[in-house]
């Protein structure tokens, strides 16, 4: 359990960071908390040559709420999201994700950033951005650009994310409704077998807006769209979010692995659904 | 003049810290404060390190090996393979099952993880570079990873160098990949009680195979002195003594130029009997290379590779009269041993002691018959955390008794009661052969359906199922019970040896002139905390305190001969060898203690510290006088210095026991498990110290939640290992960890010189089917009869769908 040698890099400005990606392309990785890379780097299931440390850049920390605009830095670590207290007030729901996220002593090196960059179809943050409707900041060679979280992801470790390309920071508009992030695992520190994050505004019975993602149910997060416009406009009661269960556990495709097979997956996915569908209706 | 008050015998037993007493361990003040000593601790000047090439397939041929990129990179020093070792006639090497195994890959490999060459080199950077170049060409074979598939006619001859043997360790065997038979009791009378009985239950219970993982993994530090020709060898034993001279017989190395050392080690559970490929190769580099070498496995070497637990699948049938009294237990088991035989067992019991499966009942015929079977997975088969194959044995007679149950409509405790060996038949001797010392089942059985309100929990299990029948609730509870009896303390020399060494042990003690002493003994803690414990025997034993008592364990050039510490054998064998030791060195303290009060030894009587002369309180010698008079009085007759040693071959085995009660609660949608009690009573004899054995049953029962609810060590049909780290592989945080309760009864062992039965091992043995018979006990009524562990969230939703209680 030993990695490959690789030449360590720890700048402290996002153009240094960026400089050092051009030069080697995709021989080069950026390193945040380390949770996934150092693991897959140690079985040398993956080369690098170039491990870019981004901890001394002080302009990727941080969490700034201006009205009900919230920006957070990519190197923000997890701990650090449950424990502002103005981010909970803001978006209560972080808090209630972060906290199923692995354990205490993983949260406090994992961050944001690494979370959502990496990938990794069982990591929580990536299908809580898309429950947000984030908005990632990319830094590169070319410039910022934008990329909506709903978009980011293409397949297990593929993301819109270029080479020479670092996510910077996360940003989105205060959530407004009720909240829940719903999680199974078998221990903890483990990934979700099925997890579910719901946002639900409701005015007199009636659903304004929606808001369904779902974790580790398929090789990328899973917005589910057709649930969202099911359930907008309309009444809300047990029976509408049942039918809604059954729509976003329609669009889920997880694979089988120790956790069980995909009938179990399915099965669990749709409790896990509608246990946060009538929580956060609850709350709404 | 002042009263100078002596202190009373009570008083002064109590300041000895001896048996009884919850004395802190005091190991903990190295362990909590980072001063362990562990193997990976060890530096010596100018050492190198090795680590393995592994196999990533479960079997093929290779057809080459090419190490040519390894041995030219800077800082790779050699690269081992069998063709380096053949010479030395050490590529392979004897199993402790009578078996060989490959050292390292001889033309082919048999699982995933096998051992396949050897990389030396400066530093763990440069050999693991090393071994990522080391080229092996394989050609795959036809895997089998199924027992029962292993014996088919068509399956893959996994072992190619005993093919065509017809005769194997323990008699004759059918099939290339068949290993033995191995048969106790009586067939014929068993199979009639079974075709006339009134009622039989007949069932498959499977003990799935997992892994003892302890957080130190296996490993070893080799140094051969060219100059005096002496091997020393620092390394994670549970036996140290055997390693030796096993050592010595494979190496021609002469038994006195081999020291053995177990520094601390950081758990062992059975994970550390066996001798690995890893010892051999780091021995070897030594020798070649003149240095020192260190060999540590990582975690996932030490789940693929080293020593496995169970793999049993025990087909019981169990017959009674129609009111619940037993009459009969027939079993037969297939034993998954992997490529090699490397179980950990007595040399004449290929099966361990599975024959205590007539458990805890009084069942007057009973036949066992096990089949050892070879397939592509790895090696081992050792007792994790409790006597040989004995967790197996109680798992699948704590099994055939609620099904047994079922079939007779008939409450399990009530089935349990009924068939309890009672207090007035010990010594008991069972159907398979055991002469069972003592134990008091109905006492401990009452106490325990007691101490949880048994007759509350039925009715609040019935409440439950109401609500949930009634579409309330999608929970059901579920009640585990468990009554265990085990067989450790191995063993009487007469019928219990390892490689042909009697499995005795012993107990060596230097009293030092100002009446302090050190024992030393052949068996070494792994956390069970002999240091404290044995310390508080010999307190009770020569009245000098405890904390004046040095106990050291683990150097084979100090410490007498012993067969080491494993299935609970440290307490009823070097515990008594140790009472043994002392009580010789009271008889000589006897002797000086009449010199200096000038009477007749009869004259004297023992009192907590001291000789007293009888009906002469005021005339004594303490302990501590008597000490220091052997040192410097010339006593007629009486060699000077104190000291003794004592080698206890036991006359029996112990038979802890106890009643094991949980109660789990169940989200049949989810598979989701919520352990609401653990209530654990044991009877481990005498109880030398109850902090320690409260300690060592929150242990066990730890790894019992474990194994029984989700830690596995699983293969596809390719044989990979789908669960090589611990996101896969079930370990339990505190977070996972239920509240116990603990209890005891006490029953001492007639034979053992001090009562005590040993007790580590018991909560794994009782834990298992206390935990797995509650996840049963919840679904008992809508018909299950039996669901294989581990009962992880979807096995366990698995049950709930296919008896149709999913929507």
């Amino acid at each position: 359990m030993i990695p490959s040698a690789f030449t360590f890099y720890k700048p402290d400005s996002i153009e240094k960071a960026v400089s050092i990606m051009k030069d080697f392309g995709d021989e080069a990785r950026v390193i945040a908390g380390g949770h996934s890379l150092i693991p897959v780097m140690k079985q040398r299931l993956t080369d690098i040559k170039h491990l870019i440390d981004l901890s001394a850049i002080e302009e990727l920390k941080g969490i700034n709420i201006s009205g009900k605009s919230i920006t957070i830095g990519a190197m923000t670590t997890q701990v650090e999201l449950i424990t502002n207290e103005n981010l909970f007030k803001t978006a209560p729901v972080i808090r209630e994700a972060s906290l199923q996220i692995a354990d205490p002593q993983v949260r406090n090196l994992g961050t944001i950033g690494g979370n959502v960059a990496n990938g990794d179809p069982a990591n929580d943050m990536p299908g809580l951005m898309q429950l947000l409707d984030a908005t990632y900041k990319l830094s590169g060679t070319n410039g910022l650009r934008e990329v909506k979280a709903r978009e980011f992801y293409d397949g297990a470790y593929f993301t819109a994310r270029e080479d020479d390309e670092i996510l910077i920071s996360i940003s989105f508009d205060a959530p407004i409704g009720g909240y829940a992030y719903e999680k199974q695992k078998r221990k903890i520190g483990d990934y979700a077998t099925a997890a579910a994050g719901v946002i639900l505004n409701v005015d007199n019975g009636v659903c304004s807006s929606a808001s369904i993602a779902l974790t580790n149910l398929s090789d990328t997060p899973v917005y589910c769209d057709e649930a969202v416009s099911m359930l907008t406009g309309k009444n809300i009661d047990d029976n509408l979010l049942s039918q809604a269960t059954k729509s976003c556990v329609e669009q889920s495709d997880p694979v089988a692995d120790q956790r069980g097979p995909v009938e179990f997956k399915k099965y669990v996915a749709g409790i896990v659904i509608n246990k946060a569908l009538k929580r956060a209706f609850e709350r709404s | 003049m002042d009263d100078v008050k002596t202190p009373s015998s009570e008083e002064r037993k109590s300041a000895l810290s001896g048996l009884g007493t919850s004395r802190k361990r005091v190991e903990d003040a190295r362990f909590t404060q980072g001063k362990g000593n562990y193997v990976d601790d060890i530096k010596l000047k100018g050492m190198l390190f090795g680590d393995f090439v592994r196999s990533p397939v479960a079997h093929a041929k290779i057809k080459k090996i090419d190490t040519a990129a390894a041995l030219a990179l800077p800082g790779v020093h050699a690269v081992l393979t069998a063709a380096d070792l053949e010479p030395l006639g050490l590529h392979w090497m004897p199993t402790l099952a009578g078996d060989k195994q490959m050292v390292l890959a001889d033309g082919k490999v048999l699982f995933q993880g096998q051992e396949v060459a050897f990389v030396v080199g400066d530093d763990r950077y440069a050999v693991s570079d090393g071994v990522a170049l080391v080229e092996v060409e394989y050609d795959e074979l036809p895997v089998v990873t199924d027992p029962f598939k292993a014996e088919m006619e068509d399956a893959p001859v996994l072992r190619e160098d005993i093919a065509d043997q017809k005769e194997g360790a323990h008699g004759p065997r059918r099939h290339p990949n068949h290993i033995f038979t191995w048969e106790s009791g009586d067939k014929e009378g068993t199979n009639k009680v079974l075709d006339e009985a009134e009622v039989v239950a007949d069932e498959m219970v499977y003990y799935h195979r997992t892994h003892p993982c302890p957080l130190e993994t296996c490993g070893c530090v080799a140094s051969m002195d060219k100059v005096n020709g002496k091997l020393t060898v620092w390394g994670t034993f549970q036996a140290p003594h055997a390693v030796r001279t096993v050592a010595s017989l494979i190496s021609s190395i002469p038994e006195h130029n081999i020291r053995i050392i177990s520094p601390d080690i950081g758990g062992g559970f059975g994970n550390k009997v066996g001798v690995y490929p890893g010892y051999v190769c780091a021995i070897v580099a030594s020798i070649v290379t003149g240095v020192p070498i260190k060999w540590v496995e990582d975690r996932m070497d030490n789940l693929m590779a080293t020593a496995f637990a169970r793999d049993y699948w025990m087909h019981g049938k169990i017959s009674a009269t129609k009111e619940g009294k037993i009459t009969g237990l027939w079993c037969h088991t297939t034993a998954d041993h992997g490529a090699f035989d490397a179980c950990a067992d007595p040399t004449k019991f290929p099966a361990g002691f599975m024959n205590i499966c007539t458990g805890s009942y009084d069942i007057p015929v009973a036949y066992l018959a096990v089949d050892g079977v070879y397939t592509n997975k790895a090696p081992g088969g050792v007792a994790y955390r409790c006597s040989f194959r004995v967790t197996e044995a109680s798992y699948f007679i704590e099994r055939m008794i609620e099904v047994l149950a079922l079939k007779l409509g008939m409450d399990s405790a009530e089935l349990r009661s009924k068939n309890f060996i009672k207090k007035e038949q010990f010594p008991y001797t069972s159907a398979l052969g055991w002469e069972y010392d003592s134990g008091d089942y109905h006492q401990a059985w009452d106490k325990a359906l007691e101490a949880v309100n048994y007759k509350k929990l039925r009715e609040d299990q019935a409440k439950q199922l109401e609500l949930f029948k009634s579409g309330k609730s999608r929970k059901l509870i579920g009640i585990g019970l468990s009554h265990f009896t085990e067989i450790v303390g191995a063993g009487p020399v007469k019928n219990c040896d390892i490689l042909g060494l009697g499995m005795f042990d012993a107990c060596e003690i230097r009293i030092h002139p100002t009446g302090s002493a050190i024992a030393r003994l052949g068996t070494i803690s792994q956390g069970q905390g002999h240091a404290t414990t044995f310390a508080q025997i010999l307190a009770s034993e020569i009245g000098i305190p405890a904390s004046d008592i040095t106990l050291e364990e683990g150097d084979t050039d100090t410490a007498p001969y012993g067969l080491g510490t494993y299935g609970s054998r440290s307490t009823p064998v070097a515990g008594a060898a140790t009472a043994m030791a002392g009580r010789k060195i009271r008889a000589k303290a006897q002797m000086i203690a009449a010199y200096l009060l000038e009477v007749h030894d009869d004259d004297l009587e023992w009192d907590v510290d001291r000789f007293v002369v009888k009906g002469a309180p005021e005339k004594f010698k303490t302990m501590k006088e008597i000490a220091f008079a052997s040192y410097n009085q010339a006593i007629p007759g009486v060699e000077p210095g104190l000291e003794a040693v004592s080698y206890y071959d036991p006359p029996n085995m112990t038979y802890p026991n106890g009643a094991y009660i949980c109660v789990m609660e169940i989200d049949v949608d989810t598979g989701v498990s919520e352990i609401k009690k653990v209530y654990a009573l044991d009877d481990c004899g005498t109880r030398i110290n109850p902090m320690i054995i409260e300690g060592q049953v929150h242990g066990g029962l730890t790894e019992a939640l474990a194994i029984s609810m989700g830690q596995e060590i699983a293969y596809d049909e390719q044989g990979n290992v789908m669960t090589g780290t611990l996101m896969d592989f079930f370990v339990p945080t505190a977070w996972e960890t239920p509240n116990y309760e603990t209890d005891f009864t006490e029953t001492p062992s007639p034979h053992h010189p001090i009562g005590a039965k040993g007790v580590g091992e018991s909560p794994n043995v009782g834990g298992v089917s206390a935990f797995s018979n509650a996840v049963h006990d919840a679904f008992k009524s809508f018909g299950l009869t039996q669901a294989h562990m581990p009962h992880d969230h979807w096995r366990v939703w698995k049950i709930a769908k296919d008896l149709g209680l999913h929507n």
